[in-house]
């Protein structure tokens, strides 16, 4: 007997797993929000990173912009799966469109006194980041920027009294003069 | 233009507009305001089910035996959960069907109120969209616009979930001008240059097959002509799918019948070995592919889909073709015309050769015997003798439905119905019901087995009520024929809860919903009792008691590959131990 595979879809097949970032351009109607994060969690996708709010109030336009990841031939379906659903318009893949900005903000509460607060302060400033509350023994920084960015500086802050993190989830827009419509 | 009404009314008028003459239904607080309007018309007919899974199967039956749409109408709570079975096998085997289920009041929704639920999160994930009504203003609209998502694209369930207080509200109804949605336009005309690549392959092919399926059904009767002129065309062997069949006739010598875990040694191999595939509205199944590493190593596949997402799920394709079945093959038979390629006919010659070959094994073959009735016979005889006429089979699932998919011969399309990407038990006699109501004159059958029948019995009063001459042809082994087969298969035999312990008796069951009972025990005696069967004008069950033992062959078992088949004769005698067929990572599998 010869040795068996399997009769559903190839699990073990070896294929890169990439990062992609799609921008979902959705009619912002109830419970479209969940129509997909259901597809994702049921067709078992990632969602590494969502975020979403009407963009076009007088059409009801929401933009989505989910990062996930997976393989080229998993990306594609989660490309088509997504058209599939009624109130979606369209779906762009700013990673293979190429070189899109991508920004997401956080805000990082750090607790502390004497040479961490001083630290803090300094790292802060190097990082650019906006002091948006103080108080004697604490502060809220605002920092924008890439998610790496942000998880930097989320690492750094960690060794000089941080307690609260709060983020936004990756914004993202393709470079260029080409507008993404709906 | 416009009439002001109530929400209610609105309901059963935009139902008229849309053409519809049946509904199916069971009433209940929450839709009692729609009931009402019902009552004070004659246009729309509403056939009471007994169980809501019924009534979105009988839907389905009614929708794919005449290419309408099925409608439904249920009332909140438990009258939308029960549908829930109904809706998640409509949107597996793509058929249109809308279903309007009541909901509380708006300002009760989210307090768990009496007969409560999120009908549209339960239904999300198994109907193509849904929509909660929540203002008067949107109900004309969304009516409309549910029978054409429903319909449009690759079909499926639509669900209206409607509160009662907006079915009370007073609005104004206008018939929309262009019954569209806003956005959702699926791709019907495929890409002219993916489809003259797809013909240069075919025309160069020298081991081509055809694998088509359930999208040439829902594409329209016009799908199966234009399929049957391209095969006739090009000469290529054809097999299909559970859900395609009859859209080429079973009886034409390129025929090679059913593919997959119980298809044909010669669509198998023929899918094996083949050099071109073409793939015309069927999803590479996991019943159809089989081991994916092993499947088809040999072949460049053309696939025509008008749901993208189908394309490169399962399997990768050379030629990806995005549009409606008739379309496309509209367009292949004139390009194809067009071209008049020169086709390699010694290679071809050789394939069809090949091909015959296989057949020539006769896979379908089993043991006659003159004491019991084979399940196999019972359906041999059953096609035999219902051949000349208009006929319809649904099915329940199990054993019995595949030896009605590998026996009965289909010659038209919307001719079979069966439940075949969910699966459901209980499938077929609602499901009868339904194409029996579209198709007055005709003779409907449902194949069923001892155990599936009982799943959804009560419609025999449904049946008797509307005076549908239903014919249900059950297969009595007193097993749940698959399940058994499966644990001696891979569980050593071992019957777990597998025998249909206390059956009823068929024959008083059926008198004491109304209609006719018969049994059969004899293979002699058959004939004579099917043709009495088919000239009784009332709902009959027909308890045809075969052979307990027979298993379902050909078959492919797990994790193998379309050229590692078991066939019949594998075993010797029947009953024999089958155990050691699957191995250990097999068993894991299904």
């Amino acid at each position: 007997m010869t040795q068996m595979s399997t009769h559903y879809p190839d699990a073990t097949r070896i294929e890169p797993v990439n990062r992609h970032t799609l921008a979902i351009v959705v009619d912002n109607e109830p419970g479209v929000l969940a129509r997909i994060a259901g597809l994702f969690s049921g067709r078992g996708y990632n969602i590494e990173s969502l975020t979403v709010t009407e963009t076009e109030h007088e059409a009801h336009i929401s933009r989505i912009t989910i990062v996930t990841t997976g393989t080229d031939s998993i990306i594609e379906q989660i490309k088509s799966q997504l058209e599939r659903l009624v109130p979606v318009h369209r779906v762009v893949d700013l990673t293979i469109t190429g070189d899109a900005v991508e920004r997401e903000l956080c805000l990082v509460k750090v607790v502390g006194k004497g040479d961490h607060r001083v630290e803090a302060m300094r790292l802060a400033s190097a990082f650019g980041a906006r002091t948006l509350d103080a108080t004697l023994t604490s502060f809220v920084y605002e920092l924008t920027g890439t998610t790496e960015e942000v998880e930097r500086f989320i690492k750094l802050m960690t060794a000089v009294g941080l307690v609260e993190v709060s983020r936004t989830g990756v914004a993202a827009m393709a470079r260029g003069a080409d507008a993404m419509t709906f | 233009m416009s009439e002001t009404m109530t929400g209610a009314e609105m309901v059963i008028r935009a139902l008229q507009d849309q053409g519809v003459e049946h509904i199916f239904g069971y009433p209940g607080g929450a839709v009692l305001p729609i009931y009402d309007a019902l009552f004070h018309q004659d246009k729309v007919k509403h056939i009471l089910v007994r169980h809501e899974q019924g009534a979105v199967h009988a839907a389905e039956g009614y929708a794919r035996s005449s290419g309408k749409v099925g409608v439904v109408l249920v009332t909140s709570g438990p009258g939308a959960t029960n549908a829930v079975t109904g809706l998640a096998d409509a949107m597996m085997d793509s058929i249109p069907v809308v279903c309007i289920t009541g909901q509380v009041p708006t300002h009760l929704i989210g307090s768990d109120a009496f007969q409560e639920c999120d009908t549209v999160g339960i239904t999300r994930h198994c109907t193509k969209h849904n929509y909660l009504v929540k203002s008067i203003e949107d109900l004309p609209r969304i009516l409309h616009e549910a029978f054409y998502v429903a319909s449009n694209g690759r079909p499926g369930p639509v669900v209206i979930d409607l509160p009662k207080d907006i079915q009370f509200k007073a609005g104004s109804y206008a018939r929309p001008v262009n019954n569209q949605h806003k956005t959702y336009r699926p791709t019907v005309k495929g890409d002219m240059d993916k489809i003259r690549a797809a013909i240069e392959l075919m025309a160069n092919a020298k081991r081509p097959v055809f694998y088509t399926g359930g999208g040439v059904i829902n594409s329209g009767p016009h799908a199966a002509a234009l399929l049957r002129e391209l095969v006739r065309l090009t000469g290529f062997p054809i097999t299909s799918t559970l859900m395609g069949l009859g859209a080429y006739p079973a009886s034409d010598p390129l025929f090679l019948g059913m593919l997959g875990m119980h298809g044909t040694y010669e669509a198998n191999l023929a899918m094996h070995e083949c050099d071109v595939m073409i793939n015309i509205g069927a999803r590479f199944d996991d019943r159809i592919t089989g081991r994916l590493d092993a499947f088809s190593p040999y072949s460049k596949r053309i696939h025509v889909d008008i749901d993208p997402s189908s394309i490169n799920k399962n399997v990768k394709v050379d030629i990806p073709i995005v549009g409606d079945c008739a379309h496309v093959l509209e367009d292949m038979v004139r390009l194809w015309r067009q071209t008049a390629p020169q086709q390699d006919m010694v290679a071809l010659k050789e394939w069809m050769g090949k091909v015959e070959g296989w057949r020539a094994r006769n896979c379908l073959a089993y043991r006659p015997s003159a004491e019991t009735i084979k399940p196999q016979f019972a359906i041999q005889r059953l096609y035999e003798l219902t051949k000349g006429r208009e006929t319809y089979v649904t099915t329940e699932v199990g054993q019995h439905q595949m030896w009605a998919a590998q026996y009965f011969k289909f010659e038209d399309p919307n001719r079979w119905m069966t439940s075949g990407g969910l699966g459901t038990m209980g499938y077929g006699l609602p499901a009868a019901i339904g194409a029996q109501l579209a198709n007055p004159k005709a003779l409907v059958v449902d194949i069923a087995g001892e155990a599936s029948i009982l799943m959804n019995m009560q419609e025999m009063s449904t049946a008797v009520q509307y005076r549908l001459p239903v014919k249900i042809f059950i297969l009595n082994n007193e097993y749940m024929g698959m399940v058994r087969q499966w644990q001696e298969l891979l569980h050593g035999g071992r019957y777990s809860q597998s025998y249909s312990e206390s059956l009823p008796d068929f024959v008083k069951l059926a008198e004491a919903y109304g209609g006719v009972g018969m049994r059969c025990d004899k293979p002699a005696d058959l004939d004579a009792a099917i043709t009495e069967m088919i000239n009784i004008d009332r709902p009959v069950i027909f308890d045809c008691i075969v052979d307990k033992t027979e298993n379902c062959f050909p078959m492919i078992p797990s994790g193998k590959a379309h050229n590692e088949m078991l066939l019949n004769d594998y075993l010797g005698e029947t009953g024999t131990d089958i155990g050691s067929v699957i191995d250990e990572k097999g068993k894991m599998l299904v």
